[in-house]
C-alpha cells in the first residue's frame, strides 16, 4: 500500500487530526468531510491520520485508504508547498492550454505530475473546474487565474516564490 | 465648499442607485474582488454609502467581460473593468451622473451599448432557471423573498402531494441533469413507495468539460435551488435532502451554506416550515472524482464509500441512500421549480418544442465571441446562438463544429448549424443536450485531436470496475494518438468502430456507455479529417505536431533574426537582413518563430 508511512508528525498536527475527526459523529458518512478536513489542515492525508480515522469509525484501515484513494482531492503522498492545477479539457485547450503549460514547465522546469526540487511547486493537469468563460485557466492553490496568456505565467508565479 | 461637497448637498439622501458587481468565479478569476474593493473605498471617501448600494450578484452570463458592473436602475452595464475604472464610475457616474462611454460594453459593431436592457447579448435570452442571477444578491434572503422567494413553498404546503407532482407533470419540465427524464414523473415514483425515510438530493457535481451552469446557479441563486429541493422532498414525502457539490466549486459551497443558514434561521428550513413540513439539507462536498456525478455512485459517496456507480435497476426512487427511496435532481432541474410553481405549468410549457418543453441554460464556451451562460427557449437554433447571442466566432475564423454534451456528446458540423436545440434533433444528428456545455470550435480546431482529448477525459475518470469502459476506452485513446501523430492505417479506423459498440453495448454506466461518442460523431461528420492524417499523414488544421513543418518563406523574410534569437532549440540560422532557414531536424515545432515573425514569413505546412 502506498501509505505514508512516516509517523514523526508534530503534536499540532496529531491535536489537528484528533479535532477533526472529534468534530463529527463517528459514522461511515462523515468519513469522506473528516477526510476533507484533514487534508485542509494538513495539506495531505498521511497514514497515521488515517489509522487514527479507522479507530474512531471503528472501520478496517484498508477501507479507509481505498475510499481516499478513490477520491484525486486527497493526496495520500504529500506533495508541493504549492499546487498549480492547469485545466486541460477542451475549451482551454482550444484557446491556447498548451501554450500556457509550456510557459509553466519552462519557469518551473518540471513536467506535469512532478515536484519542483525546492518542493515549492507541484504542476498537475486536470479537467475543467468550470470557469470556461475565462478559458484558458488554472487554480494556483485556492486561487483561480483566467484568460492566462504564456506572458503572464512568469508574474504569477513570481508571487508564490516571494510567499 | 469643494465641488465635490456641493453636488454632493443637491443629491437626496436616500438610495439612488443600486451597483451590483458580478463575483462569478469567473468574474473574481479576472479580477472582480480588487474592483469591488477599490469602489468600496471610493464610495466611503466619497460618502456616498447612503445613496448608493453595493452588492455582490452571481454570473451575469457575459464572464469573457469580466469583471463586470451594472448601474441600476438605467441598467448600464460597464465591462471589463480595472480598479482604476472602477474609481471612475464612482466619480463620474454615482456622484456626477455621467455615464463613462468608454467603459461601455460594445456590440459587434463597436457601438456602445448604453445599458444592460437593450444588450444583443440578452435580446433572444429568456431566464427563467437564471431568473435572479445579476439581479439579487445570492448571500441575502431577503432580497430573494423580495423577488417572490419561497412564496411557491408556501403555496406547495397548501396543495396536496399528487397535485404538486401533477403540476409539475403538466409543465413538461425534464432533468437537466443529462438523461431528461421528465421530472414529475420520477417524482411520482418515489411518492408511490411506502417508506419510513425518504431522502432527496441536489446533484451539484457538475463535471462536464465547458459546463459551467450548475456553479453559477449555485453561486447566484442558492436559495432557488434550496427551494425546489424542498418542494421536492414535500412531494415525495422525505424530509431529509442533501446538497452534493464538487469541491472544485468553493464559492458554491459558501454561498450554500450561507443560504441554507439564512433559510433555517427564517425557519425555512428545519421542523415545522409554515407549521406544515420538516424538512432539512446539508452539504457533502465531493472530492475530484467525475463519476461521482452519476446518481449511484453519488449516494455511495454520500454514504462514505467510493463513488462506483452499480446497476439500475433498482431504481434509486425504489432503493436509494441507504436503501430508502431517493430523489436525485440537478441544480438547473430544481431553480426551474419554483418558477413553475408560481407561474403555472402551462405559462412554462408555453416555451420550447412539442416534446421538450421550457428553456435551457447552455454555456458557450471554446472560440467564441461571447463565452458565458444563456439560457433560451428549447428549439432555437444553433446558428441563433453561435451567430446572434454569441457573437459569431473570434479573429475572423470560421466555425467549424460544436461539441454539445461534452464527453457524453457529439460535435455537430456547420452543415447542422440550422437545428433546432432540443433533445430529439440533437440525438438525431449524434450529439445530446446533455448538461447544455456548447464547445464551439473554429477552422484552427483539429476533430481527431478534439475526440482524442474528450477520450483522455474518459480514460481518466472511468471508474474501472467493469473493463470494456477502463481497457476499451484506453485503447481507442491509443489509437487516436497513433492517428495524430501519423502512425495510424485504415485498419485502426475500423477496429475504433468496433472498439466504440463494445464499450456502448457492454459498460455498465452512461460514462462508458457514451464514452465513444465523440469519436463517432467526429467520424461521421469529419472522416475526411481522419483519413487526411492516416493516408495522407497530414493534419488539415494544422494542430498536430509530427504532421506539420514551419518554413521561412524567402521573399518575406527580412532577416529580422528575431525568430532565431527566441527559436529554442536555435533551430533558426541566417545573417542579419538575409532571408533565415530552419534546420528542420532541429526544430520542435513549438511555434514560437511562427508568433514572433512580424513579416508574416513564417508558415506552417
Ligand atoms: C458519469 C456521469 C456523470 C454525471 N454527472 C452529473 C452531474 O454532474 N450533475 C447532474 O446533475 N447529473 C449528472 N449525471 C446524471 C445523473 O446520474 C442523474 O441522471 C441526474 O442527476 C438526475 O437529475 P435530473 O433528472 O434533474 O437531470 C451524470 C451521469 C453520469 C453517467
Ligand atoms: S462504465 Fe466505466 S465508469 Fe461506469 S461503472 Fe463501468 S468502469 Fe465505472
Ligand atoms: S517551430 Fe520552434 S523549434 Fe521550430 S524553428 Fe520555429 S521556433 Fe524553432
Ligand atoms: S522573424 Fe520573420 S522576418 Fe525576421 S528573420 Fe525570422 S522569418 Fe525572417
Ligand atoms: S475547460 Fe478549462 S475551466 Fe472549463
Ligand atoms: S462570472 Fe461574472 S459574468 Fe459570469
Amino acid at each position: 500500500m502506498a501509505i505514508n508511512e512516516s509517523c514523526c508528525c508534530s503534536a499540532e498536527e496529531e491535536a489537528a487530526v484528533q479535532a477533526a475527526i472529534n468534530d463529527f459523529e463517528p459514522i461511515r458518512t462523515n468519513l469522506i468531510p473528516i477526510l476533507h478536513r484533514i487534508q485542509d489542515e494538513l495539506g495531505q492525508i498521511p497514514g497515521w491520520a488515517m489509522e487514527a480515522v479507522a479507530d474512531k469509525l471503528d472501520i478496517p484501515l484498508a477501507d479507509v485508504w481505498g475510499t481516499a484513494s478513490f477520491y484525486t482531492m486527497f493526496d495520500l503522498k504529500g506533495r508541493a508547498k504549492h499546487i498549480i492545477r492547469l485545466c486541460e479539457s477542451p475549451p482551454c485547450h482550444i484557446t491556447g492550454a498548451k501554450k500556457v503549460l509550456e510557459a509553466l514547465k519552462d519557469e518551473l522546469g518540471i513536467e506535469p505530475g512532478e515536484v519542483t526540487e525546492d518542493g515549492l511547486f507541484g504542476l498537475e493537469l486536470v479537467s475543467c473546474f468550470g470557469v470556461c468563460g475565462v478559458a484558458p485557466a488554472m487554480i494556483v492553490d485556492h486561487q483561480v487565474y483566467g484568460n492566462l496568456t504564456p506572458e503572464m505565467v512568469p508574474d504569477v508565479i513570481a508571487k508564490y516564490r516571494e510567499g | 465648499m469643494s465641488e465635490v461637497a456641493q453636488e454632493k448637498q443637491d443629491l437626496p439622501a436616500i438610495e439612488r442607485c443600486h451597483v451590483l458587481i458580478c463575483a462569478g468565479a469567473a468574474c473574481v478569476a479576472s479580477g472582480a474582488m480588487e474592483v469591488e474593493a477599490a469602489m468600496k473605498s471610493k464610495i466611503s471617501a466619497l460618502n456616498l454609502e447612503a445613496e448608493v448600494s453595493l452588492f455582490d450578484t452571481g454570473c451575469v452570463g457575459t464572464c469573457d467581460l469580466g469583471p463586470v458592473v451594472i448601474v441600476y436602475p438605467e441598467g448600464t452595464f460597464y465591462v471589463k473593468l480595472k480598479p482604476a475604472d472602477a474609481e471612475e464610475i464612482v466619480t463620474e457616474h454615482l456622484l456626477k451622473g455621467r455615464v463613462v462611454q468608454r467603459l461601455l460594453s460594445k456590440d459587434a459593431d463597436h457601438v456602445e451599448v448604453p445599458s444592460i436592457f437593450e444588450h444583443p447579448f440578452f435580446a433572444k435570452q429568456k431566464r427563467i432557471a437564471l431568473r435572479n442571477l445579476g439581479v439579487i444578491n445570492p448571500e441575502s434572503i431577503d432580497e430573494y423573498i423580495a423577488v417572490g422567494g419561497y412564496a411557491s413553498l408556501g403555496k406547495v404546503l397548501e396543495m396536496t402531494q399528487d397535485e404538486v407532482i401533477k403540476l409539475v407533470l403538466d409543465s413538461g419540465l425534464r432533468g437537466r441533469g443529462g438523461a431528461g427524464f421528465p421530472t414529475g414523473r420520477k417524482w411520482a415514483f418515489a411518492k408511490a413507495v411506502e417508506a419510513d425515510q425518504k431522502y432527496v438530493i441536489i446533484n451539484g457535481d457538475e463535471g462536464d468539460p465547458g459546463a459551467f451552469m450548475d456553479r453559477s446557479v449555485l453561486e447566484g441563486d442558492p436559495h432557488s435551488v434550496i427551494e425546489g429541493l424542498a418542494i421536492a422532498g414535500y412531494a415525495i414525502g422525505a424530509t431529509q435532502g442533501y446538497a452534493y457539490v464538487r469541491a472544485e466549486y468553493p464559492l458554491a459551497i459558501k454561498r450554500l451554506q450561507i443560504a441554507i443558514d439564512q433559510a433555517r434561521e427564517y425557519g425555512l428550513l428545519g421542523k415545522g416550515i409554515f407549521g406544515k413540513f420538516d424538512f432539512d439539507l446539508e452539504i457533502r462536498k465531493g472530492a475530484g472524482a467525475f463519476v461521482c456525478g452519476e446518481e449511484t455512485a453519488l449516494m455511495r459517496s454520500i454514504e462514505g464509500m467510493r463513488g462506483q456507480p452499480r446497476p439500475k435497476p433498482p431504481f434509486p426512487a425504489v432503493s436509494g441512500l441507504w436503501g430508502k427511496p431517493t430523489i436525485i435532481n440537478n441544480v438547473e432541474t430544481l431553480a426551474n421549480v419554483p418558477a413553475i410553481i408560481q407561474n403555472g405549468p402551462f405559462w412554462y410549457s408555453s416555451f420550447g418544442t412539442e416534446t421538450s418543453k421550457g428553456t435551457k441554460v447552455f454555456a458557450l464556451a471554446g472560440n467564441i465571441n461571447n463565452t458565458g451562460l444563456i439560457e433560451v427557449p428549447f428549439g432555437t437554433t444553433l446558428r441563433e446562438v453561435v451567430f446572434e447571442i454569441g457573437g459569431g466566432i473570434p479573429n475572423g475564423k470560421e466555425f467549424k463544429a460544436v461539441q454539445a454534451g461534452g464527453p457524453s456528446g457529439g460535435c455537430i458540423p456547420a452543415s447542422l448549424l440550422d437545428i433546432p436545440l432540443d433533445y430529439e434533433s440533437l440525438q438525431k444528428a449524434g450529439a445530446i443536450v446533455g448538461s447544455g456545455g456548447l464547445i464551439v470550435m473554429d477552422s484552427d480546431t483539429c476533430m481527431v485531436d478534439v475526440a482524442r482529448f474528450f477520450l483522455e477525459f474518459t480514460v481518466d475518470e472511468s471508474c474501472g470496475q467493469c473493463t470494456p469502459c477502463r481497457e476499451g476506452t484506453k485503447r481507442m485513446l491509443e489509437i487516436l494518438t497513433k492517428i495524430t501523430k501519423g502512425r495510424g492505417t485504415l485498419e485502426d479506423i475500423t477496429k475504433l468502430e468496433t472498439l466504440a459498440k463494445a464499450i456502448t453495448q457492454t459498460s455498465l454506466c452512461q460514462l462508458g456507455i457514451t464514452a465513444p461518442n465523440p469519436v463517432l460523431s467526429t467520424l461521421r461528420y469529419f472522416r475526411d479529417e481522419y483519413l487526411a492524417h492516416v493516408v495522407d499523414k497530414t493534419c488539415p488544421a494544422k494542430v498536430c505536431r509530427e504532421l506539420i513543418t514551419f518554413d521561412i518563406l524567402p521573399d518575406k523574410c527580412t532577416g529580422c533574426t528575431i525568430c532565431a534569437r527566441n527559436c529554442p532549440t536555435h533551430a533558426i540560422s541566417g545573417e542579419r537582413k538575409q532571408a533565415h532557414v530552419i534546420d528542420q531536424s532541429a526544430c520542435i515545432k513549438c511555434g514560437e518563430c511562427l508568433v514572433r515573425c512580424k513579416f508574416d514569413a513564417v508558415v506552417k505546412v
